[in-house]
């Protein structure tokens, strides 16, 4: 889970209490909100908003949390920004040993899903987790592959995921209306619809989302741009018709 | 101590005298009692003509569901109803007691309860117990002024909203109104609409569950329609049935009353209104 730095946690530095053992105790400081990905007819389609937060400061408008990684895969990350740097360092090393075997043959998405779970959980069993919630999607060879990676080691694959809020709000509309086979406009309504209500109800949200899609021929990431919000509803104008005086 | 100490009669309002020894007995590791909470999704939406307000049906004890079909729609006044999230009885005690002093506020003005009246009422209360009297209510209705609804959150803060959610489900019901809801809505879509908000609720969010209770609230006239869904039934039951061993064989009935029944009959004049 992704916060705002602690007031009451002071420590970040290796502490010995009495009679317990040597823990790290970290928390984020810059943290980017939900994530949201769906499979759709050609591929895997992700969005995520462009903001950084710095506790309650909303410090960078302009991070992009979605980067492909290799041929067959994208990779979309919440929570600490530079977690999620450090593990794209990582997943380069990994694609660059990868390719310089010269083998024709390249690491998918279900192979670096694998990686990257151990990767955190290996860093959560030291008590030194990577602070991040992690979508991995990808196509290859017309299989479609859509996982999630948790900072504790949980992973798992499905249709549809999202990470941080979107696990609360994005969820329940994505498991009313998603379908197998659902087309690219579909599936970026889809999407967008979930964007919006994260932007009514998170409180870290930004109206500057990206949208990236993977299919076997490659990742395109379509250029930012913002939401439509309605606020029009005659309660919103006027709140206290009928009531003079009552808040 | 001085026993000749004057015994004062309690003063009413939240008595703090024991939160001292329970704070030194819970760092020792003591833990409390739960309590009964409702876990919940409750929704609110303002339609053309009314209100619609709706409610799951599950109540939970920690890990346990101990009420698979409770009654969360509540009573206030016959244009007024109140659903409720938090602790069952706190939200129980505090529409009961609201409800009761809108009907002599009624009997005392001669006109219909106002929905203001009734926030006023519950928002002085829940403030006064700085937020230790655990209910967070949808109240909806239809006054004189038009359809209103409001949400009151356990401090005493409220809102006025044309469409709500609280409890635990609240999110998951959240996302279904604020991708769908507009103004202006018919009574079928209103009840549709609140229908996939709370069935959102029962599926995602695993404090909620069982049933789907509706309340339509239009001018001068409401339905209570209890167990409007009922998307949960119970699929697998055992077609063979269950044998019980024979019982005693009953030989012979007989009822005697302990007090004989006497008929009163009024005499004098009726009593006055």
């Amino acid at each position: 889970m992704e916060f705002a730095p602690k007031q009451d946690q002071s420590e970040n530095t290796v502490s010995i209490p009495v009679g317990g053992p040597i823990q790290r105790t970290q928390y984020p400081y810059v943290t980017g909100t939900s994530v949201v990905a769906i499979k759709y007819k050609d591929g895997i389609l992700m969005a995520a908003d462009m903001g950084g937060s710095y506790g309650s400061t909303l410090r960078y408008k302009s991070v992009e949390r979605i980067k492909p990684i290799g041929k067959h895969s994208l990779l979309g990350g919440s929570g600490e920004i530079s977690d999620f740097q450090e593990i794209l360092r990582y997943l380069d090393e990994l694609i660059l040993n990868d390719n310089m075997w010269d083998d024709g043959n390249s690491l998918g998405p279900k192979e670096v899903h694998s990686y990257l779970t151990r990767v955190m959980y290996n860093r959560r069993n030291k008590f030194d987790p990577l602070w991040n919630s992690l979508v991995l999607g990808g196509v290859k060879k017309g299989q479609k592959y859509l996982g999630m990676v948790t900072m504790i080691g949980v992973n798992f694959e499905d249709n549809h995921v999202a990470t941080g809020f979107g696990n609360h709000l994005a969820r329940p509309i994505l498991r009313d209306e998603w379908h197998e086979d659902i087309s690219f406009e579909d599936g970026v309504k889809l999407l967008e619809k979930c964007m919006r209500v994260l932007l009514y109800r998170d409180r870290s949200a930004v109206n500057k989302i990206q949208i990236s899609k993977l299919t076997e021929e490659g990742a395109t990431s379509f250029p930012p741009y913002s939401l439509k919000t309605y606020w029009g509803f005659s309660s919103f104008h006027n709140p206290t018709v009928g009531a003079e005086g009552s808040w | 101590m001085s026993k000749a100490a004057v015994d004062l009669p309690p003063k009413g309002g939240f008595s703090f005298d024991l939160c001292k020894r329970n704070d030194m007995l819970a760092k020792k590791g003591l833990t409390g009692p739960s309590f009964r909470k409702t876990g919940t999704t409750i929704v609110g939406l303002i339609f053309q003509d009314g209100v619609i307000l709706g409610a799951d049906t599950r109540a939970t004890e920690g890990p346990i569901v101990c009420d698979k079909n409770c009654e969360k729609i509540h009573y206030m006044a016959p244009n007024i109803y109140c659903c409720g999230a938090g602790t069952a009885a706190d939200t129980e005690a505090v529409t009961d007691m609201v409800s009761s002093q809108l009907q002599l506020h009624r009997y005392h003005t001669g006109r219909e309860s106002r929905v203001i009246t009734a926030l006023t009422l519950l928002k002085k209360h829940l403030f006064s117990y700085q937020g230790y009297v655990s209910a967070a209510l949808v109240l909806g209705g239809v006054d004189c002024t038009g359809p209103h609804l409001h949400t009151i959150y356990p401090h005493g803060s409220t809102d006025t909203l044309p469409f709500a959610t609280m409890g635990s489900g609240s999110l998951a019901a959240m996302a279904m109104f604020e991708s769908k809801y507009k103004e202006g809505l018919s009574r079928d879509e209103g009840i549709q609409l609140v229908v996939e908000a709370i069935c959102s609720g029962i599926f995602n969010d695993l404090g909620s569950g069982s049933n789907v209770d509706v309340c339509v609230i239009t001018k001068g006239h409401k339905e209570y329609l209890r167990n409007h869904l009922l998307p949960n039934p119970r699929t697998y039951i055992n077609e063979k049935g269950y044998s019980f061993p024979k019982k005693t064989e009953v030989l012979m009935t007989k009822i005697t009353p302990l007090k004989e029944r006497v008929e009163i009959i009024e005499t004098g004049d009726a009593m006055e209104e």
